[in-house]
């Protein structure tokens, strides 16, 4: 029954959709996690409701709305950080509720009758597009370009940031070109489980990779693979249940992050009983 | 290697530091500091918490732009100096669950300032590594996950790491803050033979260390206090801590 679905073109786009998300959610989940850079993924991901109100507004495609504005965001929250001056939670929750802010303000001054905006919100899975799909595509790979032929750099530059500008790599470029493409990933997530909670999707898989691999380029890919195994799951349930696909997901990667982060608990008690 | 040289600059000098002044926000961290340090010297830094030596050492690497004065690291300027220094940062700034061995961290004080794209660490860069490693007597924890290291172990990783830099300055923050007797020994001892090679300069609360190993001392208390031979005396000792140098002798000293 189940491989019956995938004759259907939105079960196949709905599969690839979710490999593209697992992967970009891998690999820049494991950074922003160790970076501490959640609340700014956050931040990035809200303000691009701003940009799909205004590409409703104005009339062009929500999603490059939604790229525009968060790269916007990313440059903008990157440039305040690094100036110092103001304390960058301060920004990023202003950028956060501002970004949500214009994307209502756009949405109310159109004329007609309101677009229905909870696939952007929670994420529409099952209606993934041939079209999203190449743009999914576009985006995953840059990200996954960029992460792998500078691989070293991040490493170098996530472990001690202080000590790589010292020894003269490019650091702010580095952060500047991170936050681009935590930018990227969220619109490559916004499909799969919509802005308000990527977050989930940024940090579950990491967080249960994190209890589980050794090194940086391992943690990754476990990532990537527990990310798939939580959309996969979650797209059926949401094609069963007829629910939200990221909320469907979102509640599986969270129940999936306590059961591994319970077994290790009572695992590390037995072992030390043991002793 | 070929360094500009500039007019003022003297050779000799491995670093110099005209009137600095560092200031974070509005309150000065460091004021009016004025200090050469000699091609081959062996500086040790002493004072106070809080004392401004390691905004001293950060301005030196260009981590804190001065509010006024001027620094130049072999006739250049801080920031622009990238492969002449190797620095050895105050532990506790870093994330000791990072997913990364001991050797690995060693290989990125090698990486070259500008991107090599699909870089990768060769067998040549893994071996020499593995001879910092030797160096500075950790050797055998060489597949280590870093987590799994002792804060002794840790600065000795650090400094191996320093060292992959082939710097011609050293800068150590603090490197037997957290390290034992023995430890603290061999480090020192380590430290001594490197200085044959290169300019060191080196933050400590380890006063006893500073007389004995160290070839001139200045004294930090948001101003230079002292800079000069290794004899302590009542005066400066006064200036730095507030009270005279037989409580510093006898009371503990880590704690100053
Ligand atoms: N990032 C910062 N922002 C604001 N003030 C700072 C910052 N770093 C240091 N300071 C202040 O500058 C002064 C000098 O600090 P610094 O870290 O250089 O002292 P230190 O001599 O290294 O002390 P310690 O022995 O505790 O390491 C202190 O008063 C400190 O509060
Ligand atoms: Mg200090």
């Amino acid at each position: 029954m189940l491989l019956s679905l995938f004759q259907y073109q939105f079960v196949q786009n709905a599969v690839i959709a979710s490999i593209f998300a697992s992967i970009v959610c891998g690999i820049i989940g494991v950074i922003i996690v160790e970076k501490r850079l959640i609340m700014m993924s956050g931040g990035i991901a809200h303000t691009s409701y701003g940009g799909v109100g205004m590409g409703y507004f104005f009339g062009f495609e929500p999603i490059i709305g939604a790229l525009f504005i968060s790269v916007l965001a990313a440059l903008g929250i990157g440039y305040i950080k690094r100036r110092g001056g103001t304390r960058s939670d301060v920004v990023i929750g202003l950028f956060w509720s501002l970004g949500m802010a214009l994307g209502i303000l756009f949405i109310a001054m159109m004329p007609g009758y309101p677009p229905d905006l909870t696939s952007y919100l929670f994420g529409s899975i099952l209606s993934v597009t041939r079209g999203d799909i190449y743009f999914m595509a576009a985006f995953t790979f840059i990200v996954v370009l960029v992460i792998t032929i500078l691989f070293s750099y991040w490493e170098a530059y996530m472990f001690d940031e202080e000590f790589a500008s010292i020894i003269g790599i490019k650091t702010a470029f580095m952060e500047y070109l991170l936050f681009v493409l935590i930018a990227m990933s969220v619109v490559v997530l916004i499909r799969v489980v919509g802005i308000i909670l990527i977050l989930a999707l940024f940090t579950a898989p990491t967080a249960i990779a994190g209890l589980l691999a050794k090194n940086l380029k391992l943690r990754m890919v476990l990532s990537i693979m527990i990310g798939s195994l939580f959309c996969f799951a979650g797209l059926w349930l949401s094609y069963v249940l007829n629910v939200a696909s990221g909320a469907a997901i979102v509640i599986l990667s969270a129940i999936g992050y306590l059961f591994v982060y319970i077994t290790f608990l009572i695992k590390s008690k037995l072992r030390n009983e043991i002793n | 290697m070929i360094y500009a040289t500039n007019g003022s600059g003297d050779c000799k000098n491995a670093v110099s530091i005209k009137n600095l002044t560092v200031k974070y926000r509005e309150t000065p961290a460091i004021a009016g500091v004025s200090l050469d340090v000699l091609e081959g010297d062996y500086l040790g830094i002493i004072g106070p918490n809080g004392g401004g030596k390691t905004t001293l050492l950060k301005a030196i690497l260009g981590l804190v732009t001065p509010s006024c004065g001027k620094i130049s690291v072999y006739g250049r300027k801080p920031g622009k100096s990238e492969k002449l220094i190797g620095y050895v940062p105050q532990i506790s700034a870093l994330d000791k669950a990072f997913p990364i061995t001991v050797r690995q961290v060693v290989q990125t004080g090698m990486l070259k300032p500008n991107f090599t794209l699909f870089h990768q660490y060769t067998q040549k860069d893994k071996e020499k590594a593995d001879e910092y490693l030797k160096r500075v007597g950790i050797y055998k924890l060489k597949d280590r996950m870093i987590s799994q290291l002792s804060g002794g172990e840790f600065q000795k990783m650090l400094i191996a790491r320093a060292l992959a830099v082939e710097p011609k300055l050293l800068l150590l923050d603090e490197p037997t803050a957290s390290v034992d007797a023995s430890s603290a020994e061999q480090i020192f001892s380590l430290l001594s033979e490197l200085n044959q090679s290169m300019t060191i300069i080196m933050v400590t609360h380890d006063l006893l260390a500073v007389s004995s190993q160290v070839k001139t001392l200045a004294c930090m208390n948001g101003r230079l206090v002292y800079h000069g031979g290794t004899q302590l005396n009542e005066e400066i000792a006064k200036a730095l801590y507030g009270y005279p140098l037989d409580l510093l002798k006898h009371g503990g000293m880590q704690g100053i």
